[in-house]
């Protein structure tokens, strides 16, 4: 018998003088308290049994809204199993969300990088994913997968999605792409610029940068100080810190700023809309992958079938044009269209050897040292 | 059970739902927090539970947190300075007014209808570049290039004020109305002018509300972290940012917790002060 029915039941026997008023009242108090307490248990309980639904969190505009029409509304017409999508403005605010949550409340993140996979691993945030239930993952590029492969060698969490780089994205009324070229990373620290510069308020993007300022490599930078100087000196010309990648598109949109490091495929949306923004990948830019991570406690067969649907070629493709980041296919064994190569840092050969990540084991190292140091720095220390 | 017995019971039963409430919502995850306040963070995976003084002994002891919970501090008294000034001459304008107090009163709450954050944005389309008042400025020939307005503590004290300035008014608005009018009339026909029968007769009556609306818009202010992350510039950041960064971006609990509370300890201590002098029933008829 459902809940309304047994209302229902309560209600006639209180209307035909059955029960008292108080009691009635008593009995309705009771169901809600018990409903109340039993949620955060049940929830838990419904992950693993009940596979109507499946959450899915993303990073929002226009890269969710490429999920929500291309990937989730197609699998729930074919499956019956809804998406539940929620977004997030960065990695660390989704990690503290899901370390606060019982087992099973989140389900499928779209991360960003292997150093979250590597930090989901130490959490003990992760699945083992049946591969076999996924055929379309023979499609990935082996350059993706092996990335995860080395941080958990017998299992898998996630599916590779898709790739991009954070690049130098500039006005060109204001800056052309000779200027660009020639200065490369150091125009975020250019004078010339003050109060016309923006940059994402995210430690490592602001400590890699750094090390391309101060001509260092970025997996190994042997002179922090000289970086924490760089990340000091963007904080004095710079205008603002974006927290979003809607809040890196309006100020560029807006003229705020002119010159920002940005997300390969916002950049490319807003060029796609019409703005003269030029986008820029230094030497040793700071390429990333993005993965399909399914997190402990989730309905696996419900999770690995969404991976497979998102995976698959017409799927995989109509995403990635639509939120501008290459898919992780392997382009040497699926024609990927027209429109796909002619995204930035889009890689023909699939070997991604052109793109540099981030050591997810010496950026991890670091983590807790840098980012609370880059608090310090932000605020004028 | 004895009428006595049974009457002093009653409170406490009709008491038992709020007290509950708080119990289950306020008290416990607050012994949460300060649990966790003692407890380290680990360089990855959990936290190491047990009593550590070192979180404390940072918050405490480094200048980098004392400065900013200044600066907050700071930044909260001007908000709450700018609301009394602009929120005084408002109230006393509707307490005043006669027949529309009601339509006003909405006009007041229309604000609260909109998402704070909603609000707060807006100024970006009115300060920005391309905004309202840089377009009004250009078309009337006052300037040739957009003046940069935004992103900087001047932003982040006028989105604040722009919040709070209702609840000053509020404050205020009560407590004027329940100043009888003859007093100002009396005062008049005793010889003082419209300017001294306000300055001695209607301001000290009304300064329980201003202080009330004070207490909220100071307490409000300095716990706001949003305003600053919308309006501020790259230094721009209050106590509750530092809060947000510990746990969020750093992952670092226990030493959030202890940097909580700390500011819950010293918005409590200013509250206490005002019980202390002015008592909480005036904060409550501003409330109501």
């Amino acid at each position: 018998m459902d809940d309304t029915r047994r209302y229902e039941r309560l209600r006639e026997r209180f209307q035909n003088g059955d029960i008292s008023r108080r009691n009635f009242f008593g009995l309705l108090g009771a169901a809600g308290a018990a409903y109340g307490l039993q949620m955060p248990f049940a929830r838990q309980a419904f992950a693993a049994a009940d596979v109507s639904q499946v959450r899915f969190d993303g990073w929002g505009g226009v890269v969710s809204e490429a999920f929500r029409k291309y990937a989730f509304d197609p699998y729930t017409e074919k499956t019956g199993i809804k998406v539940i999508d929620g977004t997030f403005p960065g990695g660390d605010e989704y990690l503290a969300l899901v370390r606060a949550s019982q087992p099973g409340e989140y389900n499928i993140a779209h991360l960003s990088g292997v150093f979250d996979y590597a930090r989901y691993a130490s959490f003990d945030l992760t699945s083992e994913l049946n591969v076999a239930n996924i055929p379309n993952m023979a499609n990935v590029m082996p350059a993706l997968m092996n990335a995860f492969k080395t941080i958990t060698p017998d299992s898998l969490s996630a599916a590779p999605y898709d790739y991009g780089t954070t690049g130098l994205a500039y006005n060109r009324k204001f800056i052309s792409d000779e200027e660009m070229k020639e200065k490369g990373a150091k125009i975020l620290i250019d004078e010339k610029y003050k109060g016309k510069i923006g940059g994402w308020s995210d430690w490592r993007t602001r400590m890699w940068y750094a090390a391309l300022q101060t001509g260092q490599d970025p997996n190994n930078i042997t002179d922090t100080e000289a970086a924490w100087d760089a990340v000091r000196k963007h904080r004095d010309l710079a205008l603002k810190y974006w927290a979003s990648g809607a809040e890196l598109m309006s100020l560029l949109a807006e003229e705020e700023i002119h010159v920002t490091e940005g997300w390969s495929g916002r950049i490319y949306a807003l060029q796609e809309q019409g703005h003269d923004i030029g986008y820029y990948d230094p030497p040793n830019g700071f390429g990333w992958q993005e993965c399909l991570f399914v997190l402990r406690g989730s309905p696996m067969a419900a999770c690995e079938e969404l991976l497979n649907f998102m995976l698959d070629k017409d799927t995989s493709i109509a995403v990635a044009e639509g939120q501008s980041y290459p898919p992780a296919l392997d382009p040497t064994k699926v024609d990927l269209g027209t429109k796909i190569p002619k995204l930035p840092a889009f890689d023909p050969t699939g070997t991604l050897a052109g793109l540099t990540f981030a050591n997810p084991a010496y950026w991890n190292g670091n983590e807790a040292d840098w980012s609370k140091e880059f608090g310090r720095v932000q605020r004028g220390y | 059970m004895s009428i006595e017995q049974r009457e002093a019971r009653q409170p406490w039963i009709l008491l038992t739902p709020a007290l509950t409430a708080i119990g289950l919502l306020l008290i416990v995850p607050l012994v949460f927090i300060v649990v966790y306040s003692f407890w380290l963070k680990s360089a990855a995976g959990a936290d190491t539970p047990g009593f550590f003084l070192d979180n404390w002994q940072e918050t405490l002891t480094d200048p980098f947190y004392r400065d900013i919970l200044l600066n907050t501090l700071k930044i909260a008294a001007i908000t709450t300075v700018a609301c009394a000034l602009l929120g005084y001459p408002a109230a006393y304008f509707i307490a005043r007014s006669r027949g529309n107090k009601m339509v006003l009163l909405v006009l007041l709450m229309l604000p609260f209808w909109i998402s704070y954050i909603i609000r707060t944005m807006s100024w970006i389309n009115i300060l920005g570049v391309s905004g309202a008042l840089n377009s009004a400025l250009i078309w009337l020939g006052l300037i040739n290039e957009p003046i940069q307005m935004l992103y900087n503590e001047t932003t982040v004290i006028l989105g604040l004020t722009h919040f709070l300035l209702p609840f000053m008014v509020l404050n205020v608005f009560v407590s004027l109305d329940g100043i009888d009018t003859n007093l100002e009339d009396a005062a008049s026909s005793l010889g003082a002018t419209r300017w001294q029968g306000f300055l001695q007769v209607t301001l000290p009556l009304s300064l329980p509300g201003l202080a009330a609306g004070g207490l909220l818009c100071f307490v409000l202010a300095a716990g706001t972290y949003i305003t600053p992350v919308i309006l501020g510039g790259p230094r721009d950041a209050m106590f509750a940012n530092l809060v947000y960064e510990a746990i969020i971006r750093q992952l670092n609990w226990p030493l959030g917790s202890a940097l909580s509370l700390l500011l819950l300890a010293v918005l409590g201590v200013l509250v206490l002060i005002y019980n202390r002098y002015l008592g909480m029933a005036q904060l409550a008829k501003g409330l109501g």
